[in-house]
């Protein structure tokens, strides 16, 4: 295997999708064919390379919409990926993610969540999801009867790094709109990165929508993570790799697995693997022969 | 390899309903939809209200 494969994946995916790179020095979005398909994590199609639609973004603004149908398109896209690779995009595909994990190698010390307070606060990016992506803008209505898309707008930071910070530095036109709505959503950014560097992957463990939207199809999902209970040892070697604090062993197809593979590299006996509709992706070397295996937790 | 034969049908079934809401809502237009606000500066997302 490549080492390093997942962020050299990581980095040109976020490369691939932020590709339209005169934006940046035009202060202008990518207005092609591309934007009418979605990108499976977290990017703001405002963001000047963006060359996709951002789902969370999508959904609220059908959403938001008069009109007001049921978003198939969207809903369709965002299940289907869900089913099939479940947060499997979170751990590969999530440009924001991936500056999260790049915030955490930053060499200081590393705040612990006690559980009492990490477990609970699991559930918040599930709000998150049900009343700022679904909820509010689908009831809210303002007195022109137009909806607001709440997450977009009061809360995510990836639109404001992506998006907001751009534009707003290339564009003179924008400068004058800066607001307090603008030095809130700066201020949600600067503690989502400053926590980063402390915390591993703390928007995608409390307040990301669209993780909790794929968490919902973890253990249904065709590509899971599998456990060889005759192998395991219960060393816990899986659950000290995990930076989700995930403990694979026990719960490999947990919904805060973001299925980045790190524990099945660290695994002494090969016990864990991915797989996909049941056979392996990366086959391991077994030294005897195996008669049971647990798939699902 | 054992699989729990129910969890197995929902995932196709999930599939298969998934994939025919965005065949559907393609064919309705909806991506158009998509694509008509994804060309705009979204204000409300760069903070700009």
């Amino acid at each position: 295997m490549v080492k390093h494969l997942r962020k050299i994946i990581q980095i040109a995916w976020g490369v691939l999708t932020n590709i339209h790179i005169r934006g940046f020095f035009q202060g202008k979005i990518y207005t092609g064919p591309l934007k009418r398909f979605c990108v499976p994590g977290m990017n703001c199609y405002s963001c000047p390379g963006a060359i996709g639609a951002c789902p969370i973004g999508a959904l609220s603004s059908a959403l938001t919409a008069r009109s007001r149908k049921f978003p198939f398109y969207i809903l369709g896209f965002l299940i289907t990926v869900g089913v099939l690779v479940g947060r499997f995009i979170c751990g590969w595909l999530c440009v924001f993610g991936l500056l999260e994990e790049l915030l955490y190698k930053i060499p200081t010390p590393k705040l612990h969540i006690p559980e009492k307070v990490d477990k609970p606060l699991r559930y918040l990016k599930y709000l998150v999801f049900a009343v700022l992506v679904i909820g509010l803008p689908l009831f809210y209505r303002d007195d022109y009867g137009s909806g607001l898309p709440f997450f977009c707008e009061f809360l995510c930071p990836v639109g404001t790094l992506e998006g907001g910070v751009p534009l707003v530095l290339l564009n003179d036109v924008l400068r004058p709109a800066l607001g307090w709505l603008f030095r809130w959503k700066f201020l949600i950014l600067i503690l989502c990165v400053l926590s980063s560097v402390f915390i591993y992957r703390p928007f995608c463990k409390y307040l990301c929508p669209l993780g909790a939207f794929y968490a919902l199809f973890q253990r249904v999902s065709v590509v899971k993570l599998k456990v060889d209970t005759s192998a395991c040892v219960s060393c816990g070697a899986c659950g000290k790799a995990c930076g989700m604090n995930v403990d694979p062993h026990k719960t490999p197809n947990s919904t805060e697995c973001i299925r980045c593979g790190e524990c099945t590299k660290v695994c002494p006996k090969g016990a864990l693997s991915f797989t996909a509709a049941g056979r392996e992706l990366s086959p391991r070397k077994r030294k005897e022969p195996v008669s049971h295996e647990k798939e699902t937790d | 390899m054992k699989q729990k034969k129910g969890s197995g049908a929902v995932t196709w079934i999930l599939l298969f309903l998934a994939i025919g809401m965005l065949v559907y809502g393609a064919a309705a237009g909806q991506a158009e939809a998509v694509f008509t606000k994804a060309v705009k500066i979204c204000m409300e997302c760069i903070g700009l209200g």
